[in-house]
């Protein structure tokens, strides 16, 4: 029988807790800000002998990656944790550990990246990530960075995945605020992520095999990425069933979009992670004076929901996009440019704006999301879209 | 108190307030309230302006930013009186003061209007209870008195249960203190 307990903590004591309930075999570790809590609550775990981990203390966030996928070569179950310029620094080995098929799950907490230098909250390093193979699952609270990384491990470890996923959680915002939230008994979370079994290890001298080979001339790299988009591409499948299955223990909802108001909304903003609250709130507020207000968060980033999407945002008059990372040069945000592709072949054309919004921690203030219903109900009414993106709330 | 308590707490680096905050929604959350609580991080310095939030809601909170319209101001060093805008946003909300001065002469000092100033001298009280100036704890005993949000013994079960993993229990005890002599001697007006 599932049981629960109600604790006050921040995103990452509840993250590392996960960590240690999933019980992974190695944990490579490199403290950066506003990660560096998990690490360090991990260790005392591992101090505390409240869970069996092989901890490494590496002098770098590429040798965290790096030792990460020479683990999880081997055959462990490994989960690591980064931030901003660390996961910056672990680009080579990104891809390498989907390449290889690796199924590492890390949290990211969601930080600016230099220059100018600034420790808190937005989407530019993971937006940066985005393209090197990994899942990538985003958290509104607390709550939602602790089932992300426990549902990680599952959809990670899947015979039709075998991919590594990174579960992430807003610096600061998540990483640090102290949140109510229910925490799993350690049997049930243990019972629902099993053990690994690794297909291919390493250390499987009676079936000896290589890892990360040379595929040069002739197509066999280009069939590895193949075969990696189509395990992305039953990813989706898995991400849903594996969710339906946690949502049905812990008794909270999942879905690799959230709508709330969808239903009628006449005008929606679209978002990730903490903002999603925010938007929520305001729209709330809306509702009760009479505005069709709605808001569709975006939970599970990678594989990309375009088909959920597109279905949600059918019926609009007016989209916006919420972004919190910069792709200089073009049309809008990352965020934006999937969202329009994703309502491309919809018969009846939604217009789409796109708000660059609280880069470096920039605070997402109550009237900055008021600010874009009110743009949004003028664009439904047939005012023109604004030409181009718009940061909001900058001087 | 109206569904949705927010907090905002004003101090200096090393007073206690990021603890305050966290314990005052740790109580919440031991009336099954709906809680959050997060510090504004910067660089940390000792003896820098801070500012902390607490919110507390009888259903699920779901706006994460700063707080803006505080209903609750809590100042823990009076020195930031004239150098920070502490009352921005308060409208009637309640200011409360760790001071000497009276409540009439905080209002006049900051030319506020409507709304409820409440003083405390939780620095000397803490002086005497703790033998040094730690004025976060009587600070949440000013607090449960103005705003009704906790009973003195509600705060005082929460410490004990939360010191006692960490603190003696002199230190408890002059804690409980504390907060019990400042829920008696602030005044508001």
């Amino acid at each position: 029988m599932p049981t629960q307990k109600t604790v006050a903590v921040t995103g990452n004591v509840l993250v590392a807790e996960a960590f240690r309930q999933c019980a992974p075999d190695v944990v490579p570790a490199y403290p950066i800000t506003p990660q560096t809590t998990i690490v360090e609550e991990f260790a005392k775990f591992v101090a505390n002998g409240r869970v069996h981990t092989e901890y490494v203390t590496v002098e770098s966030e590429h040798s965290a990656m790096s030792a990460s996928v020479g683990a999880s070569a081997a055959g462990a179950r490994v989960m690591t944790a980064t931030s901003s310029q660390g996961l910056a620094l672990m680009w080579e080995e990104l891809h390498i550990a989907a390449g290889m098929r690796l199924p590492i799950v890390m949290a990211n907490a969601n930080r600016a990246l230099s220059a100018p230098i600034n420790i808190h909250c937005d989407h530019s390093d993971i937006m940066g990530a985005r393209d090197t193979g990994w899942l990538i699952l985003f958290a509104e609270t607390a709550q939602e960075a602790y089932d992300n990384t426990i549902m990680a491990v599952r959809i990670a470890e899947h015979h039709d995945v075998m991919l590594p996923v990174m579960s992430t959680l807003d610096g600061f915002i998540t990483t640090h605020s102290i949140d109510r939230a229910e925490m799993m008994d350690d049997e049930t979370v243990a019972a629902f992520v099993g053990s690994y079994v690794p297909e291919n290890a390493l250390l499987d001298t009676d079936h000896p095999v290589g890892h990360g080979n040379f595929a040069g001339l002739g197509g066999p790299y280009f069939e590895f990425k193949h075969s990696q988009r189509l395990a992305m591409e039953r990813s989706r499948g898995v991400v849903k069933s594996v969710g339906a299955q946690w949502s049905k223990i812990c008794g909270r909802p999942f879905g690799v979009v959230e709508g709330f108001g969808m239903e009628d909304a006449e005008v929606a903003i679209v978002v990730l992670g903490s903002t999603a609250g925010n938007a929520r709130h305001v729209a709330r507020g809306l509702r009760e004076s009479g505005v069709k207000a709605g808001v569709l968060k975006i939970r599970c980033f990678r594989p990309f929901p375009y088909a959920e999407i597109a279905e949600a945002l059918k019926g609009v008059k007016a989209v916006a996009v919420m972004d919190r990372s910069e792709s200089f040069g073009a049309e809008g945000g990352p965020v934006f440019l999937e969202v329009r592709s994703a309502l491309y072949d919809l018969e009846k054309r939604v217009p789409v704006v796109d708000y660059i919004y609280g880069l470096g921690g920039a605070d997402v203030k109550t009237e900055l999301i008021e600010r874009v219903f009110t743009d949004l109900g003028e664009i439904a009414n047939g005012a023109a879209a604004p030409a181009g993106l718009v940061y909001l709330g900058a001087r | 108190m109206q569904q949705l308590t927010e907090i905002r707490w004003h101090a200096r680096a090393g007073q206690g307030a990021v603890t305050a905050a966290k314990l005052v929604a740790e109580t919440a959350l031991e009336l099954d309230r709906y809680i959050q609580a997060m510090p504004e991080y910067g660089p940390e310095r000792m003896g820098a302006p801070i500012q902390a939030f607490t919110r507390i809601s009888e259903s699920p909170i779901e706006i994460h930013n700063n707080i803006e319209n505080p209903s609750v101001v809590v100042v823990l060093d009076e020195t930031l009186l004239p150098i920070v805008d502490v009352a921005r946003g308060l409208g009637n909300g309640v200011l409360i003061v760790n001071t000497c001065s009276s409540p009439a002469a905080v209002r006049q000092a900051l030319h506020l209007g409507e709304g409820t100033v409440a003083c405390v001298d939780a620095s000397g009280i803490s002086q005497e209870t703790l033998k040094r100036d730690m004025p976060n704890t009587p600070m949440i005993g000013a607090l449960a008195k103005v705003t009704g949000l906790f009973t003195v013994d509600q705060v005082a079960g929460h410490l004990a249960k939360t010191f006692g993993k960490k603190f003696s229990q002199d230190i408890i005890d002059a804690n409980i203190a504390s907060v019990t002599r400042a829920f008696q001697e602030v005044q508001a007006s």
